[in-house]
């Protein structure tokens, strides 16, 4: 399966970046924002500036995406640009900014201590195998815990959330609309074969 | 800003937590019962105060509320920052209670995190004593509450249909339309037409269309713990509603105690600390407290004086007796075909059939039929140990085809289930910490059975392979609180009178499901809304 752009943007949907779904979204968010979608998106942008992922961040999460996402999936480097751009950069705080950033510096490190080149040079059965490595499959996502516990949230379920909350990785598993994404309400009376 | 675990509070520490001046009414609560005794009196030209315990969360951190319980975050789902000191207590009955994961403490109250499945009782709730010679009566019938279950449906913009053969009698249609069945309905409608099992909508406290400014719900399937959207009803709607009155809402202003005049017949002020170390008095022409069913009892305890040495409002010794619950009962499992689970995060099916029962035993039953059967895909994504093509395998091999059928049970009042204090523990102002001591009885064991018997039995009649059953051994409670200042017309029975004034204090009355005097087996909230309406109008007139 060929993840496109509009499935990253579809991915934004279930992350909160709400300003890209349609009416729904949009409605909700002006309830939550007291009627006023414009000052809240520029509440949203307001810190953009400080923190930003770099090329080199955005390519390692797309490396920890192919690792963690399975092979049918193509498309990976786009979806997790467009995404992490689009969430990272917008959605999230500095802290968390920092947060991901860092942790991938973590990756990095462990790379070229275990396997002397940096992330970005292994090949793809390395990346893999150094998420594994370094405990992220086994750990409980926590921003305050151990590298791994860090590594696991700020990196692989940031990935993994991108895919598995959006259609177009709910399809995979036979649900075009999962837990988190706003998907409307025909979906969920539809019948497997319509 | 002041920060808990679940989202930001977005009033800080500095903000002004000052006593209003000239109070007509001080409400302790900001939950859906506060909120709407709050909105209705500021409506009617009321000075308002409310104190609330928890912090004001900032909706704009919904999204990311909601993501981190899809994948919970140091190892907790809790996004509402509920337990530490300020949440302790001690469980000590022959069930463990588990308190703190039943409610919220925040401007919304747990309407935060609830599920929105809202009811009338039906009128034989009401009449338990005289009809099966269980527990007792209210001292109102559902005709009483009738026109304030209609007013409460409308103020929750409830969307339901009028469609349940079983339900008690309506006036008027539900504000909005019920949300269409789910696929998996139709394969349980099935079945129960065989067994002759009638199905029916659920009444749901969530938009299904656009309404009062609010989105329609689009799906986001994580309504509890948490609706980004804005469409599963909560009570930051009626509080904002009463902030737009001109009633004021303190949050994060804990009531310690509630003092009273030299006569001990009349309360004087609510006595409440802010995040500064302050302590402030609130004095008001007439009280609500509207804290929840653990709360509220705890609160009158706490409040105890020379007058009144065994706490507020507590001649009758009611004060926090009669703890009363709900049980789940229910049983899950897999079918040989597709099943689409977990596309919403709410019901669209039940039914009342085994509600109104002949007999005393087996009481009555709601039967719940879930969208949101077994793993979902992203959930398990985030907490599983595998990545790539094996992650996928394993979600594909857990989705798809599981069915579950709930049901919620009734439980009779108990005199020794109940609220008391525990002095070797304090909450983080030194105050003494609830202590709940709750079990389930014999009423309720048997009633699971017989919901069990149904549930296993509709899971049959489509060749199910049945995984799981909830029964009285493992059941649990359903975060309903309620009996612990029961309502009456006898001052050494009952803490409220009909009109929910306590007996005792002339100018107190009680807004929660605490006054109930029995629980039935519905969500209680429509009826505590009702009763809030119907309190907020007795208060008015007292002014
Ligand atoms: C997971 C879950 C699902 C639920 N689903 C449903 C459902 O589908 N349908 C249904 O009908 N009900 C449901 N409920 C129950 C429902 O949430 C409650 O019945 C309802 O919120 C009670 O309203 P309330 O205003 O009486 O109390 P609450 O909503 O609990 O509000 C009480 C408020 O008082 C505040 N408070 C407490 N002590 C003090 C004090 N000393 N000083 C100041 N403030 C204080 C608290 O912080 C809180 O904000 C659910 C509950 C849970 C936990
Ligand atoms: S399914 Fe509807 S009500 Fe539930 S969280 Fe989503 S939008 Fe809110």
């Amino acid at each position: 399966m060929k993840l496109t752009r509009r499935d990253a943007v579809a991915a934004l949907a279930a992350a909160g970046a709400v300003g890209t779904v349609g009416a729904g979204g949009l409605l909700a968010r002006e309830r939550l924002h007291g009627g006023d979608a414009d000052s809240a998106e520029t509440d949203e942008n307001e810190s953009s500036e400080s923190v930003t992922l770099s090329e080199t961040d955005t390519a390692m999460l797309a490396a920890v995406a192919r690792a963690v996402y399975p092979s049918e999936v193509t498309g990976i480097e786009e979806f997790v640009e467009t995404y992490s751009r689009g969430r990272i950069d917008r959605v999230r705080n500095d802290a968390y900014r920092g947060g991901v950033s860092e942790a991938l510096e973590y990756v990095d490190d462990r790379a070229r201590t275990w396997y002397g080149e940096p992330y970005l040079e292994l090949d793809s059965e390395t990346q893999a195998s150094v998420l594994g490595e370094i405990g992220a499959d086994r750990a409980d996502p926590a921003p305050d815990g151990t590298d791994a516990e860090r590594v696991r949230h700020f990196v692989v379920n940031e990935v993994l959330f991108a895919l598995y909350a959006s259609p177009a990785g709910g399809e995979l598993v036979g649900l075009e609309n999962p837990q988190g994404y706003p998907g409307g309400l025909d979906s969920y009376q539809r019948g497997p074969d319509t | 800003m002041s920060s808990r675990v679940g989202g930001r509070a977005v009033s800080g520490a500095d903000t002004d937590r000052s006593p209003v001046s000239d109070a007509d009414v001080c409400v302790v609560g900001a939950g859906p019962a506060g909120a709407l005794v709050a909105s209705r009196l500021a409506a009617r030209g009321r000075r308002v105060v409310v104190l609330e315990a928890g912090p004001r969360f900032d909706p704009a951190d919904r999204p990311q509320q909601m993501e981190r319980s899809i994948g919970p975050v140091d190892g907790r789902g809790d996004i509402w920052g509920m337990g530490g000191d300020r949440d302790a207590y001690a469980s000590t009955g022959d069930r463990f209670y588990p308190l703190n994961a039943n409610r919220v403490k925040g401007v919304g109250g747990t309407t935060l995190h609830w599920q929105g499945m809202v009811y009338r009782l039906h009128e034989k709730d009401f009449e338990m004593d005289s009809r099966y010679g269980l527990a007792d009566d209210w001292p109102i019938g559902y005709d009483d509450l009738r026109p304030y279950y209609a007013e409460a449906e409308r103020e929750l913009g409830v969307s339901g249909a009028d469609d349940n053969p079983f339900g008690p009698p309506r006036e008027e249609p539900y504000p909005l339309p019920a949300f269409p069945p789910s696929y998996s309905d139709s394969i349980f409608a099935e079945a129960c037409e065989e067994l002759e099992i009638a199905t029916h909508s659920a009444p749901n406290a969530r938009n299904s269309e656009p309404a009062d400014g609010r989105s329609a719900c689009v799906g986001y399937g994580t309504c509890q713990p948490v609706c980004p959207s804005g469409a599963k009803y909560d009570a930051t709607v009626h509080v904002e509603r009463a902030e737009e009155a001109g009633a004021r809402v303190i949050d994060r202003a804990p009531v310690q105690r509630l003092a009273h005049d030299a006569s001990g017949e009349r309360l004087e002020a609510a006595v409440y600390a802010t995040p500064d170390g302050v302590e402030h008095r609130q004095e008001a022409d007439a009280f609500v407290l509207a804290a929840g069913g653990v709360e509220i009892p705890r609160l009158l305890l706490l409040s105890e004086s020379e007058e009144h040495p065994d706490g507020l409002a507590n001649r009758s010794g009611a004060v926090g007796r009669y703890f009363t619950e709900h049980l789940f009962a229910g049983a899950g499992g897999t079918i040989d075909r597709e099943t689409r689970q977990n596309h919403v995060g709410f019901m669209t099916s039940e039914s009342h059939q085994f509600y109104d029962h002949e007999e005393p035993v087996p009481g009555s039953i709601k039967l719940e039929f879930l969208n949101y059967a077994g793993p979902s895909p992203v959930e398990m994504a985030l907490t599983g140990d595998t990545f790539g093509d094996e992650l996928l395998a394993d979600l594909r091999e857990a989705y798809g085809n599981h069915l579950a059928v709930g049901a919620l049970v009734e439980q009779l009042p108990r005199w020794e289930n109940r609220i008391t204090l525990d002095d070797s523990r304090t909450d983080d102002h030194g105050n003494p910490v609830p202590e709940i001591r709750w079990s389930v009885g014999d009423h309720a064991r048997r009633t699971i059975e017989r919901a069990n018997e149904i549930q296993v039995a509709i899971l049959e009649a489509l060749d199910a392979e049945i995984e799981w059953v909830v029964g009285p051994d493992d059941t649990g409670p359903a975060a309903h609180h309620v009996g612990t200042t029961r309502m009456g017309t006898d001052p050494d029975e009952s803490v409220v009178d009909p009109a929910l004034r306590t007996h005792d204090l002339e100018n107190c009355w009680i807004a929660s499901s605490s006054v109930f005097v029995t629980g039935g087996a519905l969500n209680p909230t429509l009826t505590i809304a009702a009763l809030a309406l119907k309190g907020a109008e007795h208060v008015d007139e007292w002014l």
